[in-house]
């Protein structure tokens, strides 16, 4: 089993979860994250005042898949998140030892 | 009459200590405290009386005081929103409680003794009311219908509770310059005696028949509190945030507003609420027309004036900006509200966003922690406000029944005559404020720490000072 880390820009968060839905990978957990890369911060004003902000919002997923689907669930990700532009953020691939889904106790592929 | 008891013991009690305040000791200690926060100043003895017909409350006029009380009273919550928008997640009940607190501790306040040494008489002064409205004492008759005095067609009643909300909001304004650090304790206390010996004296000496205004010395004119309001809040905003201090996070670390969209709503109530302060002014419904106009009129100039030099000037016109703007114009139409027409109001508006847009960027180039701009809108725009009353002020809207030496200077040396009583009441009211803010925060340094520490501040003052946290992210 593999884990992908994703970090995505917020706005492609729907097409990216059709993409995996579409190749038949279904479940993922999102979360709301800032951070800050080559695409650097921004820089925003308030009654004249400059504000730096370092940190842009990003969404992170999570998302558990058996190994033979990897490549298949990395260029739908990748496909469907990119525009191109600086900031389109990352992906990051671990091994994951094992899984238990709380319900009835399956361990393993079985669980996911 | 079977129960004699509970009520009785309390109009005995009541009574007791009512007469009690009238002792010739007790009063002339109270004066001589109260002479001290004034700043000491030289007593002049007899405040003009006004010659008014006498004349029989009117409904009309009496519920518009009441309508306008209710809208006044939203601008407090409203102040707590656009103040609340500011600042970060950590302190913003601490930043709204600093001015909905004070709905409960001025609006106690105000109706024991507030509103007495604000209009009342007893002093014989024109630098302070006197005790003998004591709770209210001897208003309104038995049934809260009679009129406020001769020439006034609005119940006393309802013109305690109009000006109990105004009472309330000044003291909320000065905490915009001094929130995410000020001790909640200290605010306590500092807005209590500031409510006592600031507010009252200025309402006093500019409404009450007193030294600065129609029936004074000066003549100026405040319509709705230019002098009262926004320029004795924001010069002790300066002043308090001067002896305060800045925020340990200011300027190196500083962070944008946590909730923009708080301050628009909060603009917005304000808006709505500042036709009540300006408009119900006018202490009679069928000429309320131009007060309500101009209050309106003028924040429209405003809000535009600010988002087309931010555009101008940045390329882009910013929410906040449309809501400081906003409220530029409503402070700068305050002193003018019914002393002016539509083309004035207009260019009262701008003007005060032009200056307030430029004081705001002064504040942050020189970096001097007025957090929330209260001098720079509230202090400035007010005292362009209450200078530009004097040179757009017109004659038939300054009868000389109510206004006898505003009208006279109008009369005798014109407008230029007007701007130069309003450049004295604002010139006096700066000293005034500014001394006797200065006075009661340095007494307060004596008992009590009047800022958190650093550690504290670093925490968050909503848990620190409250207990709470305003957006816990796990309460579902």
């Amino acid at each position: 089993m593999k884990m992908i880390t994703a970090m995505i820009r917020p706005g492609k968060l729907d097409a990216v979860k059709d993409a995996l839905v579409a190749i038949d990978i279904v479940g993922m957990t999102v979360t709301d994250a800032r951070g800050f890369g080559r695409q650097k911060g921004q820089v925003e004003r308030y009654r004249g005042t400059e504000f730096k902000v370092d940190f842009l919002p990003k969404l992170k997923l999570m998302i558990i898949i058996p190994d033979e689907k990897l490549e298949a669930a990395l260029s739908a990700i990748s496909t469907a998140a990119h525009t191109g532009e600086i900031g389109d953020g990352k992906i990051f691939v671990s091994p994951v030892e094992d899984a238990i889904r709380i319900r009835t106790g399956d361990r393993g592929p079985e669980a996911l | 009459m079977g129960e004699p008891s509970a009520m009785d013991t309390f109009d005995r009690w009541r009574r007791h200590f009512a007469d009690g305040l009238r002792e010739p000791q007790l009063r002339r200690l109270a004066f001589a405290l109260l002479a001290t926060g004034a700043g000491l100043l030289p007593l002049l003895a007899g405040s003009a009386q006004a010659a008014l017909p006498k004349v029989p409350t009117d409904g009309a006029d009496t519920l518009l005081m009441l309508i306008g009380s209710a809208l006044v009273l939203l601008m407090t919550p409203g102040l707590a929103f656009f103040y609340g928008g500011f600042t970060r997640s950590k302190n913003v009940l601490n930043c709204m409680m600093m001015s909905f607190f004070l709905m409960g501790l001025i609006g106690v306040l105000w109706v024991v003794i507030g509103y007495s040494l604000a209009f009342g008489l007893g002093f014989n002064s024109p630098f302070i009311g006197g005790l003998e409205h004591f709770m209210l004492k001897g208003l309104g008759g038995d049934l809260g219908d009679a009129p406020l005095a001769d020439g006034f067609a609005i119940s006393s009643t309802s013109f305690a509770l109009f000006q109990g909300m105004f009472a309330i909001i000044t003291p909320a304004l000065i905490s915009g310059a001094l929130v995410e650090r000020i001790s909640f304790k200290a605010w306590f206390w500092f807005c209590l005696l500031w409510s006592l010996f600031v507010y009252s004296p200025m309402a006093k000496m500019v409404w009450g028949g007193g030294f600065l205004g129609p029936f004074g010395s000066i003549g100026a004119l405040d319509f709705a509190g230019g002098t009262v309001v926004h320029i004795a809040s924001g010069v002790a905003a300066l002043v308090a945030a001067g002896i305060i201090g800045s925020r340990t996070t200011w300027p190196d670390n500083k962070r944008p507003p946590h909730n923009v969209p708080f301050i628009l709503l909060g603009a917005g109530l304000l808006w709505f609420g500042w036709f009540g302060f300006n408009g119900a002014s006018m202490f009679a419904s069928k000429t309320a027309g131009y007060p309500f106009l101009t209050t309106s009129t003028s924040a429209s100039a405003g809000l535009l004036a600010w988002c087309l030099l931010e555009w101008f000037k940045d390329g882009k016109p910013t929410a906040v900006g449309a809501a400081t703007g906003a409220v530029a114009g409503l402070v700068g139409i305050t002193p003018a509200a019914g002393f002016v027409y539509i083309p004035a109001s207009l260019i009262i508006g701008a003007l005060a966003a032009l200056a307030c847009f430029i004081a705001v960027r002064v504040k942050s180039a020189i970096q001097f922690d007025d957090s929330l701009d209260t001098f720079m809108v509230h202090g400035v725009g007010g005292t362009l406000g209450a200078l530009l009353t004097g040179l757009f002020a017109e004659k038939a809207l300054v009868p000389a029944d109510y206004f006898p030496l505003s009208a006279k200077i109008l009369e005798e040396s014109g407008n230029f005559g007007m701007f130069i009583a309003q450049l004295k009441a604002v010139i006096f009211s700066y000293g005034f404020v500014a001394l006797a803010t200065a006075i009661i925060l340095y007494i307060l340094k004596a008992f009590m720490p009047l800022r958190v520490s650093a550690e504290e501040e670093d925490r968050g003052l909503d848990f620190v000072a409250h207990g709470e946290e305003a957006y816990d992210p796990m309460t579902n």
